[in-house]
């Protein structure tokens, strides 16, 4: 099962990388854009014995740091986009 | 002094921090494999050296952080045995939840290779003895994710308990206060941006980096 697990930056850390990819956009004259964040995406084949909970112990021990990022975990019977 | 230095896949200051350790105390370090899961016995000080173990897939130090070596290395710290992570090394330290905080991307998105003036803030550590509070060293940095970022809560008990034991005097990389290495609650566990390795020798231009492992080596031995 297509499990994907959402890594971003916890609001007040700063995103370096963020503000740079926001430059680039002034850059090329898009206007209206606020702010940038620049997280990752990890996606997950997991066994269907593979419940939340495992999940996101995956996600404390290793995908995120919690100290400064947040996670997001999303089941692919959850949301199943068009494109993916 | 006994010393160990940790190889992972993608260290690449190893050999040159076992130079630096043989030179100052007399006594080549054991090199051990981060596959392995217990230190040689008797040891004083356990060295993560700089690199990009994994390379810094995930998040610098990540992976390495849960290599089957890290059991021994936190067991060592808890006994009491110094522990000192150059570079690579702190990144690994804090990713293993040995230091608090975290090492991000430099603010200025670039990676810093030069050297930079340091200012010495706690010199009561095994590390930082041989050095005076206050003055002015320089050891050079080679890195792109340094810039050091805890909570405000964090960043005043650091302050407050002495544990900030080196300071960038010139901004170099959006750290936190400005904080360039810092030590665990008991004194035994210190992380570092900056090479001190890269400066030990006559021939490296300046020798500020070998008083650390002569401290170490005043310390342990």
């Amino acid at each position: 099962m297509k499990t994907r697990v959402y890594v971003t930056l916890k609001n007040g850390v700063l995103d370096p990388q963020g503000k740079a990819i926001h430059h680039a956009l002034e850059g090329l004259g898009f206007s209206g854009v606020n702010d940038v964040r620049a997280g990752k995406l990890i996606e997950l084949d997991l066994d269907p014995s593979v419940g939340e909970a495992e999940v996101e112990a995956m996600c404390r021990k290793l995908l995120a740091n919690t100290v400064i990022e947040n996670f997001r975990i999303e089941r692919a019977a959850d949301a199943r986009e068009p494109h993916a | 002094m006994k010393s160990a230095v940790i190889v992972f896949p993608g260290s690449n200051c190893d050999r040159d921090l076992a130079v630096a350790l043989e030179k100052t105390s007399g006594t080549a370090p054991l090199m051990v494999w981060h596959r392995e899961t217990e230190l040689p016995e008797g040891l004083d000080l356990v060295a993560l050296p700089g690199g990009f173990s994994y390379g810094d897939y995930l998040r610098s130090g990540a992976m390495a952080a849960r290599s089957p070596i890290l059991g021994a290395v936190k067991a060592a710290a808890d006994r009491g045995v110094a522990v000192l992570g150059i570079c690579n090394g702190f990144q690994i330290l804090t990713e293993a939840g040995l230091l608090p905080g975290a090492l991000m991307r430099n603010s200025g998105l670039h990676y810093i290779c030069r050297e930079v003036p340091l200012k010495v803030e706690n010199d009561r550590s095994a590390f930082t003895r041989r050095y005076r509070a206050g003055e002015e060293i320089v050891i050079p940095v080679a890195h792109h994710d340094g810039n050091y970022q805890a909570d405000a809560d964090t960043l005043d008990r650091l302050e407050g308990e002495g544990r900030v034991a080196l300071r960038y005097s010139d901004r170099c990389n959006g750290s936190a206060r400005d904080i360039a290495a810092i030590l665990n609650e008991r004194g035994n566990v210190l992380g570092m941006m900056p090479h001190p390795e890269r400066m030990a020798e006559e021939a490296h231009g300046r020798t500020d980096g070998r008083r650390l492992f002569e401290g170490l080596l005043d310390a342990l031995a």
